[in-house]
């Protein structure tokens, strides 16, 4: 089974990534494009015989291990 | 007294064969060079963790270092009361072992920073008695993510046990600016709570020689060997 799991930045960490992006953004005339952040999406095959608890374990297990450094971001697995 | 030390190499260190001299230069004594997959390090004084893109900086800066197989026997190390010393690279991999607090995230204003800094003491530690109080110390600094981040409990617990042992400041350059990455509180480097780690973003192995434009960073290692 494919896993998607999306690490961003926590909302009160200063993302100056996504701030150019907007000003790019709005120098091409997409004014309604705001609050910009940009994160990064981790994509991992995991066997289908693990049950849901265990697939759950073990990526909260990886995202606290490396994946994720919980000073400064945040992680949600995707559907 | 004989004052021996170690120097690890990770993929992607380039401030290690600076970081060897700097010691062999200012301790005299005996200096290992150590890489990251080995299992166990030498009895000696001080490690440090030096410079550099360990790992391409893959994930975050740190991230895959602070992982390698030696790192068990540097926090080991670090226990025993010895001395840890990370520098740039290095002090992004102490955070993410998590033998320093904070994080370093992306400078403020997104430059690779390249530069000469000044920088002065906080509070007294063992890294910094042969520095003057408000002593402001050239070092250079070359560091993309080295904005040092911490909550605001973090940042009350680091005051109160006198962790922070430099901080930027304005120097004699007309241009130098007093926070040059957008830190919390312009923090340059901090101390565990024993004191006997260090973690700076500024490079002291890059301002020690005639050759340097400084020899400011002398006064770390001439410090710890007083």
């Amino acid at each position: 089974m494919r896993i998607k799991i999306l690490i961003r930045l926590k909302s009160q960490i200063l993302e100056p990534q996504g701030k150019v992006i907007e000003q790019a953004l709005n120098n091409l005339g997409f004014n309604e494009f705001n609050n910009i952040r940009q994160g990064k999406l981790i994509e991992l095959d995991l066997p289908d015989n693990l049950s849901k608890e265990e697939k759950g374990q073990k990526i909260d297990s990886a995202c606290k291990k490396l994946l994720v450094n919980d000073i400064i971001e945040e992680y949600e697995v995707l559907g | 007294m004989s004052f021996k030390s170690a120097v690890i190499t990770f993929p992607g260190s380039n401030c290690d064969r600076d970081a060897l001299c700097y010691l062999q230069d200012l301790t005299k004594s005996v200096v290992y060079s150590i890489w990251h997959e080995e299992a166990s390090l030498p009895q000696v004084d001080l490690v440090i963790l030096p410079g550099g893109f360990s790992f391409g900086d893959y994930l975050r800066s740190g991230a895959m270092a602070s992982k390698s197989k030696i790192i068990n026997d540097v926090i080991k190390h670090a226990n025993d009361g010895r001395y840890l010393f990370g520098i740039c690279n290095g002090f992004q991999i102490l955070t993410e072992i998590g033998l320093l607090e904070g994080a370093l995230i992306q400078n403020k204003n997104l430059k690779f920073l390249g530069k000469n800094c000044f920088i002065k003491k906080k509070f007294k530690n063992n890294f910094n008695l042969s520095i003057k109080e408000d002593q402001a110390l050239q070092i250079p600094v070359a560091h993309n993510e080295g904005n040092f981040y911490c909550d605001n409990e973090t940042l009350k617990s680091l005051k109160n046990n006198e962790q922070i042992a430099f901080e930027y400041c304005k120097g004699e350059f007309s241009n130098s600016e007093e926070n040059i990455n957008g830190s919390i509180e312009a923090i340059a480097g901090i101390t565990n709570k024993k004191k006997n780690i260090l973690g700076m973003m500024p490079h002291p192995e890059r301002a020690y020689s005639d050759f340097h434009q400084s020899q400011d960073g002398k006064l770390i290692i001439e410090s710890l060997i007083s």
